[in-house]
């Protein structure tokens, strides 16, 4: 091969380089979103895809970005699996994103040790690893706005209240029904210890990746165990069959409960027989706010998004929203804290650490009123936010509670033993040598 | 000695004091059997006419429910969708043979499994192309499949029985029984059981190899479109169906590759099997167990049949 050629070669590699990695460019940031619109999760993580997608498109395209920069937005497919959700982080690493969400628990664990070295933050919002709330261990692990632990603990407080105090719940018997992954048994340890203290039994009816539409024996343990409440951990195709089940043995609806993951679908999919089906929330869903509808005019009208226009506005969609807020927020408060525009991973940690979502600032970006104040600090990487319960009526979510607070006197202990354990057990865990800014 | 109890006496004990549950289990494992069996049914077919483990049936079955759910979304009528969803399986089987079976004629059997991967993976993309990703809702009510519970008091206790379960299992078995005079009673069938037999053999009293396979693949299209409305009754139409499929693999092992009785009878002690353990000998290791258990159960077998309960004795002069 001639010097001439090898010359070529290099010009032309060096120009497709340039092309893809338009990160680099002074004037924008980029922002890789994992997501799954495909396999056996996609019912879960389509919407939550365009929510994170648009709200991000519609700043590009209704203000040009945040703070005067374009935001480069790049898709990487991780099917919800672990293996090529790290893939994907290598892939992106080089490109300098300010931010990576894995979406998935089992991509956060093996991603949670290589954020600091790589300096780039995780935001695992409200899943993933419930110990990286705590800042000085984890600090560049952001999970708001609540753990998997906090909604446990206020799935059991509602229905402790519901029979007439926590202690009333002693002698009775709460079914477990998770996937049979990192994320279905998370909280697990909380609700053995939970059980011990407060005096219920626990049932843990594990469902297999494979089995998720094939939940008929959990079912039919359930029927043999009967438990007094049904507690549902699941992700997927999970949700819509396990509320299906729940209707076709007969389980009473009303006693079944979930965290925040299931969407309208799972829901519908029970058919008449499941209303009465209720889950955790923390955020609005519908359209009725300025920017979902300015999504619905800047993105969704000209035909920039992926979601059908009925979607926009359902449960999940408005669950990538709300991830993406937390972005935007993250990136908008670091170049606050630094005066750069073109802000990098290093800067945005900082930013997060600094978020401050209160209603006026919800309102200045028209949100008022979709969901409870935010405050994020150096120790703090969560929030530990109330949420409040929500029934199907047959046709929409309703909300059916006041805001249920977690019950931070029980979790907080869990919490600092686990992150502790964690940085034992992962031998040369760093400590923290990031500096707290003053206001957090 | 606990742990004895538990394992030999308790659950027996359980049985007959709340036989009500006895009942209800193997009715759910009957239904869920008889499901399994029309997946394997898809694999004994074409392993039968060419000699291959077409991995492709699970992802066979979602396709071809996902193909009647999206025309009927398209605003097909359910009934013109169903023949629209026959047709489009008889169109796969055509281009199967063409593209895919036809080029590696001769080529050793391992190189057809391969192809068959390539194919599952081929269909996943193209269905998420095409329909999407999400889950779809079968359209139960349009297609006049049963609703409802019918509760019966027994035994001291209750026993549910789904309507829709009911219909699963009488539309699987006059499938199954279509099936099997098919292949035994008429002209092609006698075709399939030649080419099963040796193909050369076959083509040498001139049937044709290429007719048969599609047939045979079109017959696997339609068992598969079948499992696909049974199942997405049951519990939705989405991509993680194909991954039940693969409960078919220790159905087939038990009923032997080749054999259509063997399906049926191997995908009954399955499903039985793993809801009964999974019901009565689960909760000691803290459930999930039905997940290996049907492969514990077809292995138990093969050590005693190897060839499966019908499969054929294969007999290699070394």
């Amino acid at each position: 091969m001639s010097f001439r050629k090898i010359g070529l070669g290099l010009a032309a590699a060096t120009m497709l380089a340039g092309m893809a990695l338009p990160a680099l460019a002074q004037d924008s940031v980029y922002v890789p979103l994992f997501t799954y619109r495909t396999g056996p999760f996609a019912g879960s993580g389509t919407p939550i895809a365009d929510g994170m997608h648009d709200y991000l498109r519609m700043l590009n395209e209704r203000d040009g970005g945040i703070g005067g920069v374009k935001l480069v937005l790049e898709e990487c497919e991780t099917g919800y699996d672990t293996k090529k959700g790290v893939e994907c982080y290598e892939s992106v690493k080089g490109k300098n994103p300010v931010i990576v969400n894995p979406w998935s628990t089992g991509i956060t664990l093996p991603l949670i040790p290589r954020a600091s070295v790589d300096k780039i933050p995780i935001l695992s919002m409200a899943y993933g690893l419930s110990a990286s709330a705590r800042g000085d261990i984890f600090p560049w692990v952001f999970n708001p706005p609540a753990t998997y632990w906090d909604g446990l603990s206020m799935i059991v407080k509602y229905i402790g209240e519901k029979e007439g105090g926590l202690e009333k719940l002693k002698g009775k018997k709460i079914g477990f029904l998770h996937l049979d992954a990192a994320f279905g048994k998370e909280p697990i340890p909380l609700l053995q210890e939970l059980a011990k203290d407060i005096g219920f039994e626990v049932a843990l009816y594990p469902v297999a990746a494979q089995d998720m539409q094939n939940q008929s024996s959990q079912w039919l343990s359930a029927r043999r165990d009967r438990p007094d409440y049904m507690i549902m951990w699941g992700w997927g195709s999970m949700n819509g069959a396990a509320v299906k089940e729940a209707v076709r043995s007969g389980y009473p609806i009303d006693k079944f409960y979930s965290v925040w993951w299931p969407g309208e679908d799972d829901a519908r999919s029970g058919g008449a027989g499941a209303k009465g089906f209720k889950m955790l929330n923390w955020h609005a869903v519908g359209t009725n706010f300025p920017a979902i509808q300015d999504i619905q005019k800047h993105v969704v009208d000209k035909g920039l998004s992926k979601a059908p226009k009925d979607k926009v506005g359902e449960l999940l969609y408005n669950r990538g929203v709300y991830n993406s807020l937390l972005i935007a927020e993250g990136i908008a408060t670091a170049q606050k804290l630094t005066g750069k525009k073109a802000v990098t991973g290093e800067d945005v940690r900082r930013g997060m650490e600094n978020i401050k979502l209160d209603p006026a600032r919800l309102k200045e970006l028209g949100l008022e009123g979709f969901t409870d104040q935010l405050v994020l600090s150096c120790a703090d990487h969560n929030g530990h936010r109330a949420a409040f319960m929500q029934e199907w009526d047959g046709t929409k979510w309703v909300k059916i509670s006041n805001p249920i607070e977690p019950m931070t006197d029980r979790v907080k202990g869990q919490l600092e033993a686990a992150a502790k354990d964690y940085a034992e057990k992962n031998a040369g865990w760093p400590k923290r040598t990031e500096a707290c800014d003053k206001a957090s | 000695m606990d742990i004895l109890y538990k394992v030999f006496i308790e659950p027996f004990v359980f049985m007959g004091e709340a036989p009500d549950l006895l009942i209800q289990t193997l009715w759910e494992g009957l239904v869920s059997g008889v499901l399994y069996a029309l997946i394997a049914l898809g694999f004994v077919l074409i392993f039968k006419a060419s000699g291959v483990f077409n991995f492709a049936q699970g992802i066979m079955v979602v396709f071809a429910a996902l193909t009647l759910v999206g025309l009927y979304e398209k605003g097909v009528p359910a009934f013109l969708a169903l023949i629209l969803a026959v047709l489009v399986m008889l169109v796969l089987a055509v281009v199967v043979e063409r593209v895919v079976l036809r080029p590696l004629v001769n080529q050793p059997d391992i190189i057809l499994f391969m192809a068959t991967f390539g194919l599952t993976y081929f269909l996943i993309g193209f269905g998420e192309l095409i329909f999407g990703g999400n889950p779809k809702e079968m359209i139960t009510d349009a297609l006049f499949l049963p609703q409802g519970t019918t509760e019966l008091d027994m035994l001291g206790g209750m026993v549910r029985f789904q309507h829709l379960d009911i219909a699963a299992a009488i539309i699987a078995s006059i499938m199954i029984g279509l099936l099997a005079v098919f292949f035994s009673k008429t002209r092609i069938g006698r075709a399939l059981r030649a080419v099963a037999d040796s193909h050369k053999a076959a083509l040498s009293v001139g049937i044709s190899l290429n007719q048969i396979w599609v047939i045979v693949w079109f017959a696997a299209g339609i068992v598969a479109l079948v499992a696909g409305i049974m199942w997405g009754a049951r519990s939705g139409v989405s991509f993680s169906l194909q991954i039940i499929a693969l409960k078919a693999l220790p159905v087939l092992i038990l009923g032997g590759f080749t054999s259509i009785p063997g399906a049926i009878i191997g995908g009954l002690i399955i499903g039985v099997g793993e809801k009964i353990g999974e019901f009565y000998w689960g909760p000691l290791v803290g459930g999930g167990i039905e997940t290996w258990l049907a492969y514990v159960i077809a292995l138990l077998f093969l050590l005693y049949r190897p060839q499966g309960l019908f499969g054929e004795k294969i007999i290699e002069r070394i």
